[in-house]
């Protein structure tokens, strides 16, 4: 198979990018999409030119390194998976692809497809945890969990911090991811001593990081590798709602300064 | 001159823990903020002993190669994580673990070591709880478990088929809280290129920051290693494509001790390799094996589809071959027999490279969605790199390099034959011996890094005598000297040919002449072959773009560097091993009927290499005493 690819380069957070044009040839349908982009760069590499710049780690869809826009859809066409898990047998001979990097103001280029992600870190160290100490904790069976809850927590635990349902969203909020994370902790009796601190606190660092709010358009879910529903988010404001009663002891406004109605 | 002290403490098993602890001289509260310690690592190992190190006072600088902390390799961990907690009450004990773990690693690990393991394991699991781990429960609300190779209780506890990500996440958050409070600097981005020692202990690292490239030294009262295996020596392997051997490498050259590096762990249930473009392999979780059943046509050469291939013409090989054990049989048995019906002749799929893990059972038995709900994300991934369907037509799986028993040589204490170098985590050789049991290594990682070195390391730091080291003490500068020329040297070879081909190169060496089993024509063909190619690589790699940059080609062009002496240390440790034992097989020692052959007369003993320059490195070896189990053959039979 061949391929036309029109792919993002850009040298650095502060110079201007560019679509640059280049041909892949020889790719088999088995081919990942990452093994292609690596043919691609081995030719380059070989002529001395840079390669492109593009994230990558486990190539097993879970470690949330890549991150690629493709044909406009993060993490390309299909649904429920990363870039890393996308083989060429998807495209038909001959197509051409656009390929870009993640876009949204919280995440800044670094170089080519490559973006900064630690705002997502900073949102968790602002809350998203438990905090218990290594010593002396109960016996695992001491808190009994029912296999629904624990099975709703960890569909919600198994977000992989990969930023497409930021970069999918037209306000480029990260309301999915922290969703996901707030609902983790808050559907487990571990996590609910801390819930009201937890939910504010990280709502609060998300807005200060620039991500924009939530606009109910689903377009993170419809992206998002780990199907993570939308349902969390309306846990998340449910939780942030709650955080307002229990703050105030005041009925708070019916609605969440995060959800605007569309 | 070397000297390998274990450090072990006298006296029973059960209590020589509660013993060392008891002996081991504390920091005092206040103290604690006066120290920092450098962890170099966010895996299970490093994110777990960074975050309980902050979580006690210390200062800690704590640094990744990727961009967070949260995507270190050990994140990729399906299957599950080990513990003694005998909730099934199958007959599990402290006691079967830490037999079943110093059977499983072919009585070449220590027993002190080892049973500490299985001690803290009960430990791991609380605290993974108290964590808010969502492990899988049973209806009642309890924990539940499964089974994995190599055991016959059920002990293994899990979440889906993600439970590194699950540990890893827990170990995040906690390292969140203590970045929060302050008491941790993350420095993700950043790789760590040499160790600096002054007056004989380790004081500080040199690293590149990887977005800038500028070099810069941190030093510090003590430094961990957490920064896991190298199995990507082979090019091809299930490890995430930054992990490498680096870190551990460079600290050899300073002087820590390498043991055992010709342990690799081949994993017999990988997706086959397919063409020459192929970056990794894939594994599929060791659980697979707890409901597919292994077999090949008995007939070589069959190429009829599985369906046609009626029952009485297919070999369940492991069922035959290990009738106790079967399907469940450990991973260096299992990966050997995958290998020997392949080389027979009757492998299936593309180039005969493959098995097939045969679901169909399972499926008539217990239906569609029982087996979706235990394994259906592994069915979903086999689909999409292989576009079959597991469903309907068995999987295929070869054997993939996985993990790496070796790694540097750790007294009791976790500490590198480099006072103040401790390593943690799949980077020291310490608790597997020559084969490592499925799920056992979630539990080292985490049992170093919450439970032990959190210990050993205060003892240290309250006795040893620290001089003040900073940036610019003669040995820090040094160190960035030699990091600086050597990335200057790698810029300017401007040759013709990039890292990845020496990489796939020496990994096929490697493959071939030190992979699932080993000869001594082998591997004196590769001691040969592998300076010429590393020659070479100095002379014709090509590595573009400049060094104070984000350059990812230099990152990589570096670290196949380090394979390229690495493999060497490999195949000597494989060639002086003249035994066969776990997942080092030599063809000169097996039984009659195949199995291996082990020499505890004149191999129970680890054996720890120390670096020469411009010389062939020196064998050290640390016997191995067992007063609480006797070797026995390990027989699954
Ligand atoms: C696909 C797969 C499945 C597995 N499943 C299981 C399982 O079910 N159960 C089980 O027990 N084990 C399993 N294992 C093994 C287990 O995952 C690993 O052994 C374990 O996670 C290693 O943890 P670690 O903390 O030692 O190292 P890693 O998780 O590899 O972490 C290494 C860290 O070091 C950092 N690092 C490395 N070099 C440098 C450097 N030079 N400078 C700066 N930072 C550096 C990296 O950034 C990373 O943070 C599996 C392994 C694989 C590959
Ligand atoms: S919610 Fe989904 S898209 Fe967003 S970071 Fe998590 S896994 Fe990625
Ligand atoms: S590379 Fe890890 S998720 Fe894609």
């Amino acid at each position: 198979m061949k391929f036309t690819l029109n792919i993002w380069r850009q040298k650095g957070p502060d110079e201007g990018g560019r679509f640059v044009t280049y041909e892949a040839h020889d790719v088999s349908s088995g081919m990942s999409f990452l093994e292609m982009l690596d043919g691609v760069n081995q030719g380059l590499i070989a002529k001395g030119e840079e390669p492109i710049a593009f994230e990558q780690d486990c190539r097993e869809g879970i470690c949330g390194s890549c991150s690629l826009v493709i044909n406009g859809i993060p993490h390309g066409p299909d649904r429920g998976i990363t870039t890393c898990q996308l083989y060429m047998r998807r495209f038909s001979d001959r197509a051409v692809i656009t390929i870009e990097p993640w876009r949204a103001r919280a995440f800044p280029i670094i170089k080519d497809l490559v973006v900064d992600r630690r705002a997502l870190d900073r949102v968790m160290q602002a809350g998203g945890y438990i905090s218990v100490h290594t010593g002396g904790a109960v016996d695992g069976n001491v808190l009994l969990i029912s296999k629904d809850q624990a099975e709703i927590a960890m569909d919600a635990a198994s977000c992989i911090g990969c930023g497409a349902c930021v970069a999918a969203c037209k306000n480029a909020s990260a309301m999915l991811f922290v969703a996901a994370k707030v609902s983790h902790l808050a559907l487990l009796p571990q996590g609910k001593p801390e819930r009201t601190r937890r939910v504010q606190t990280m709502l609060e660092a998300m807005d200060r990081e620039g991500f924009g709010s939530c606009g109910n358009q689903n377009e993170c879910e419809a992206v998002c590798p780990k199907r993570i529903s939308v349902r969390f988010i309306a846990r998340l404001n449910r939780e942030y709602l709650r955080a307002g009663v229990v703050e105030s002891s005041f009925p708070a406004e019916p609605e969440s300064p995060h959800a605007e109605s569309t | 001159m070397m000297k390998l002290d274990p450090k072990i403490p006298p006296g029973p098993l059960e209590t020589k823990w509660d013993r060392r602890r008891f002996s081991e001289k504390l920091v005092s509260p206040n103290n604690k903020r006066k120290f920092t310690v450098i962890v170099v690592g966010t895996g299970l190992a490093g994110a777990s002993a960074a975050s309980t190190l902050g979580q006690l006072g210390y200062q800690v600088e704590c640094f990744c190669f990727q961009d967070s902390p949260r995507r270190a390799h050990s994140i990729a961990a399906q299957g599950g994580i080990n513990a003694a907690k005998n909730y099934q009450d199958d007959g599990d004990s402290i006691g079967r673990l830490f037999y079943d773990t110093i059977k499983g690693g072919d009585f070449r690990s220590r027993e002190a070591n080892v049973y500490r393991l299985a001690q803290v394991s009960t430990q791991i699991i609380d605290q993974c709880v108290a964590l808010g781990i969502p492990f899988a429960r049973e209806y009642g609300g309890q924990l539940a478990n499964r089974s994995f190779g190599g055991v016959q209780v059920s002990r293994t506890f899990y979440c889906r088929g993600q439970t590194g990500q699950q540990l890893l996440l827990g170990a995040y958050s906690a390292l969140c809280w203590q970045i929060d409070r302050g008491q941790v600097i993350m420095r993700p981005r950043t790789e760590m290129l040499d160790l600096v020692v002054v007056d004989g202990r380790a004081r500080g690292i040199v690293v590149r920051d990887l977005v800038t490239g500028r070099l810069s030294v941190h030093t510090a009262h003590a430094v961990v290693l957490a920064t896991g295996g190298y199995s990507n020596v082979y090019y091809l392997s299930t490890n995430a494509s930054g992990s490498n051997v680096t870190a551990t490498y460079r600290a050899w050259k300073q002087g820590a001790a390498f043991a055992n590096p010709c342990f690799t762990q081949i994993h017999p249930t990988a997706i086959p390799p397919g063409d020459a473009y192929q970056a990794k392999l894939t594994l599929m979780s060791e659980s697979l094996r707890n409901d597919g059943r292994l077999w090949v046509p008995k007939m070589a050469r069959d190429h009829r589809s599985s369906e046609d291939i009626p029952e009485a013409e297919r070999d369940y090989f492991l069922e035959r071959r290990y009738p106790r054990f079967g399907n469940l049989a450990p991973r260096d048995l299992a990966s050997r027999a995958v290998k020997a019906v392949c080389d027979e002749g009757r492998g299936v799929g593309p180039g005969g490279h493959g098995v097939y893990l045969d679901f169909a059972d399972v499926l008539e038995q217990e239906g569609h969605e029982v087996v979706r709900e235990r394994y259906g994300n592994l069915f979903d991934m086999y689909l999409r790199i292989t576009g079959e369907d597991a469903y309907h037509a068995p999987m295929r799986i070869y054997p993939a390099p996985h993990y790496t028993m070796g790694g540097l040589w750790v007294d009791y204490n976790l500490m590198s034959t480099i006072p103040g170098l401790f390593v943690i985590g799949e980077a020291n050789f310490a608790d597997h011996g020559a084969n490592r049991l499925g799920a056992s290594s979630l539990m080292q990682g985490l049992a170093d890094g919450y439970f032990i070195l959190p210990y050993t390391i205060g003892h240290y730091l309250a006795t040893a005598t620290l001089s003040s080291v900073g940036e610019d003490h003669r040995e820090s500068r040094a160190g960035l000297q030699r990091v600086t020329s050597r990335l200057g040297r790698l810029l300017n070879i401007r040759g013709r040919r990039t890292a990845a081909s020496f990489h796939r190169e020496v990994g096929k060496l490697l493959w071939n002449h030190c992979g699932m089993s080993r000869n001594e024509d082998g591997l004196k063909s590769a001691l040969t072959s592998i300076p010429l190619l590393r020659e070479e690589f100095w002379q014709n790699v090509m590595v573009p773009g400049a060094g104070e940059t984000f350059n990812q080609e230099l990152e990589y062009a570096g670290r196949v560097a380090d394979y390229l002496e690495f493999a060497e240390l490999l195949c000597h440790d494989a060639l002086h091993r003249e035994e066969s034992c776990g997942a080092h097989f030599r063809e000169e020692y097996q039984t009659d009927d195949g199995e291996p052959q082990r020499d505890d007369g004149r191999f129970a003993h680890v054996a720890a290499w120390e670096y020469r320059d411009g010389a062939s490195p020196i064998l050290h070896k640390e016997p191995l005493t067992f007063e609480f189990v006797q070797p026995t053959t390990r027989s699954y039979q």
